[in-house]
């Protein structure tokens, strides 16, 4: 079978003018327009360009969502298997419009969509998660070889091949890490990589240092005697029986929980589920994480206002950071939101 | 220092009257051998079991695994082994070492809330364990319910010990089918003798964190340690015990230690590309203090040993990760270039961050996987063990062990499948 592509460009490279006509509005064309042409020599006879999408990148720009959806619906009129846009090279403007006009195109039609973009491309950051894009060089001089490496990966997303890695397969990384097998243990790996760098010779990290979002203190409670303070723990203790069946390790939920009427965490009632320590202590008694005797007690003794009935907690281990921001995020919406000052945060 | 390891390679594990080695078969009198671990009272129930290379067995949750093995004196007199533990202190570096090779006890049984792992013989699971490639006897035991938890780890960890240890013995007038000689100088000779060639020291971190996650040294407990300077052959002539009951993945097991995979890759290139200093084994504190004293002692060793480069190996995810960025720090900061092995958790879609803690001068690491991705195991016709442990293993949930038998579970449930000693091939690409 002959699969149908959609190719969504620019009014330049559709050959209808230059920054004069950037405020053209979305149409259509029969057939491959511009650099489809070379995509679709590319294809080899496998798939053909139905149609060209052409919007002038100024018009996109200034309307991105209401032309998004226009340029859409024409490519949805020609039931596409895939679609495909640019290259876009290092043009922000026009990057900005192949990523969100595939992104969308992806999220709707629940097809294949490929582009290919510079690096620095400010459509990367904001696309690359869900749009595959091919790296290409910085100008049009890597049109023929940007289009031949678009064409292999359409044709691969086509017959639903896998990909294998961003860098063997000429894409740019969306951030997504998955398990591969190499030709060499990670031993001989490392003493290889060791070698390289006393030598002074290059050498590939396989995991680029993350950077991490630094949150800056809250300021310290103004008047301790006046203060809601609330529990929040990653300490895996929950009511008996786990009732939202959070997970013993890389937990995806938290729960919330009402303590208003407890004074005491005691085993018949609460109990830890974390899989990263021995338990045994916190099952007899889950105060040892989560201090509620403790609490209530300075909440007795007038030492802050009073306790929010709202315990929150998860297992913190195994936990992506990604999820773990999420809960923090949320937690922390949420007691905002309840007027509560302050928080003590127990972590085994 | 002189190792002689003389390798009997077996192939398979029968039942048999006597316990021994022939022809590649390990026999073993099943009777005979649950006594020697029921010599220890601790136990209310002893069990063994055999599982070999593609055969459709589960064995589930996993504790340790144990290569077999026996110190022998030159007049072939047995002296036992894991120095601290079954063999006298200082035994272990040096003289010669009967190993049964290709042969493992496999210890298993209801530990602590199963933090623990499990071996799938064959089928896609077995891709991601070096014990799917053993000879496996596997002990499952059940302790004496008055026992404690803590107790009962000990009573198990000795009991694998125990069982290598009775295995070799039984095995050291058979002829060996090779021997492997590691032989190195001290470190001043080395220096003299290779002036030419970087000096590299192997940092490897152990759990230490207590609470049943802990690691020993010639049968110190390395919780009460700051870290240590090994000769590589005491490393390979088990002089380091696991005590984990940790995420499978990435807990290094004693056959791990006795294997140890950098030891090894470092070893073959001594004289050649590099001089390999030594190992320093380094606890993984809980408290911030412990892990900035046992960094900045790392460093200091390093550098007064002259180690120009170090490999920098973590055990464990999380909580270490810290301490891990911490060494390379300190390292690096004293000109002394690092090479990290370590796993990654970047959940269950890949999307995430891969490590707890950060620093900009770990420029060169070594990526063992992704211990949240998932994998898809199918059912096996003999399940060794608790099939229902998978509920609460790391990796693990209610639901992951389904009514066919079959399971779906994240990669950190398959015990050594993201080892930080690099004994896989298993890493991790960005897509």
């Amino acid at each position: 079978m002959t699969y149908r592509i959609v190719h969504y460009t620019n009014q330049f490279f559709a050959g209808l003018g230059g920054e004069e006509k950037a405020d053209l509005r979305p149409l259509v064309r029969p057939g491959a327009v511009g650099p489809a042409l070379g995509l679709e020599q590319a294809l080899g006879g496998e798939a053909v360009v139905v149609a060209t999408v052409i919007c002038g990148d100024n018009y996109m720009a200034e309307n991105l969502a209401s032309a998004t959806e226009d340029v859409l619906a024409l490519i949805r009129e020609h039931n596409p298997d895939a679609v495909t846009a640019g290259p876009a090279f290092n043009a922000g403007r026009y990057g900005t419009a192949c990523g969100a006009v595939l992104e969308k195109a992806a999220a709707v039609l629940k097809v294949p969509v490929v582009s290919g973009m510079y690096h620095e491309n400010p459509g990367v950051e904001l696309y690359g998660r869900n749009v595959v894009l091919v790296e290409t060089g910085d100008s049009a001089r890597g049109m023929k070889d940007a289009l031949a490496k678009m064409a292999e990966v359409t044709r691969k997303l086509l017959r639903k091949e896998p990909l294998g890695p961003a860098k063997e397969s000429g894409l740019l990384p969306r951030g997504i890490r998955r398990n591969v097998l190499h030709e060499k243990s990670g031993a001989e790996r490392a003493v290889e990589m060791l070698l390289a760098r006393l030598r002074g010779e290059p050498f590939a990290t396989e995991y680029p240092m993350p950077t991490f979002r630094r949150i800056s203190p809250a300021p310290p409670v103004a008047d301790l005697r006046k203060a809601t303070i609330a529990l929040v723990s990653s300490g895996g203790v929950v009511p008996k029986g786990n009732p939202d069946r959070i997970r013993v390790s890389s937990a995806e939920s938290y729960g919330a929980y009402d303590i208003s009427a407890l004074e005491d965490l005691t085993p018949d009632i609460y109990e830890s589920i974390h899989g990263g320590y021995d338990r045994i202590w916190a099952n007899v008694d889950p105060d040892v994480v989560i201090p509620l005797d403790g609490m209530r007690a300075l909440e007795r003794e007038g030492v802050y206002g009073k306790l929010h009935p709202v315990l929150y907690t998860t297992t913190g281990t195994g936990t992506s950071v990604a999820h773990a921001e999420r809960f923090g995020r949320e937690i922390g919406a949420a007691l905002r939101e309840a007027g509560v000052d302050a928080v003590i945060l127990t972590s085994t | 220092m002189r190792l002689e390891l003389h390798e009997v390679v077996i192939r398979r594990i029968e039942w048999g009257d006597r316990t021994g080695a022939w022809n590649g078969v390990l026999t073993v009198n099943r009777e005979e051998a649950a006594a020697e671990v029921a010599k220890d009272e601790r136990f209310a129930s002893v069990r063994l079991d055999l599982a070999h290379p593609g055969e459709k067995v589960r064995i589930i949750p996993v504790k340790d695994v144990v290569e077999p093995r026996v110190k022998l004196a030159r007049s072939g007199e047995p002296l036992g082994y894991f120095p601290g533990f079954f063999a006298p202190a200082g035994t272990a570096g040096k003289g010669l070492t009967l190993v049964l090779r290709g042969a493992a006890v496999v210890t298993c049984g209801p530990i602590v809330a199963f933090q623990e792992g499990f071996i799938d013989m064959s089928g896609p699971g077995a891709a991601y364990t070096p014990f799917s490639e053993t000879a496996n006897l596997v002990l499952t035991v059940e302790p004496d319910p008055r026992l404690t938890k803590h107790a009962y780890e000990e009573a198990l960890r000795l009991a694998g010990l125990r069982l290598a240890v009775y295995l070799a013995t039984a095995a050291r007038n058979v002829t060996p089918d090779a021997i492997s000689v590691y032989e190195k100088g001290n470190v001043t000779d080395e220096a003299i003798r290779l002036p030419d060639l970087p000096r590299v020291l192997h940092i490897c971190m152990a759990i230490t964190q207590g609470l049943l996650h802990d690691t020993f040294v010639h049968g110190g407990d390395m919780k009460a340690s700051l870290p240590v300077l090994l000769h590589p052959n005491e490393v390979l002539d088990g002089a380091v015990v696991s005590g984990n009951c940790v995420s499978a993945c990435d807990k290094n097991t004693t056959w791990h230690h006795q294997n140890d995979p950098v030891v090894r890759a470092l070893y073959r290139r001594h004289g050649e590309d590099l001089n390999f200093l030594g190992v320093v084994v380094t606890p993984e504190d809980v408290r911030l203090a412990g892990k900035e004293r046992a960094a900045s002692m790392n460093a200091a060793l390093a550098e007064s040993l002259g180690a120009t480069g170090v490999i920098i190996t973590e055990e464990g995810y999380g909580n270490p990760d810290t301490d891990l960025c911490l060494n390379a720090k300190q390292m690096e900061r004293r000109g002394i270039r690092t090479v990290i092995i370590a796993d990654e958790a970047a959940g269950t879609d890949g999307a995430s961050q891969g490590l707890a803690d950060s620093t900009p001068e770990i420029a060169a690491f070594v990526s063992t996987g992704n211990v949240n991705e998932m994998i898809e195991v199918p059912a096996m016709e003999r399940v060794l063990g608790y099939p229902e442990a998978i509920a609460l293993l790391s990796g693990g949930a209610p639901e992951s062990l389904r009514s066919d038998g079959s399971m779906f579970v994240e990669l950190q449930s398959v015990i050594g499948s993201t080892c930080e000693l690099g004994a896989g091939r298993w890493g991790c690409a960005e897509f």
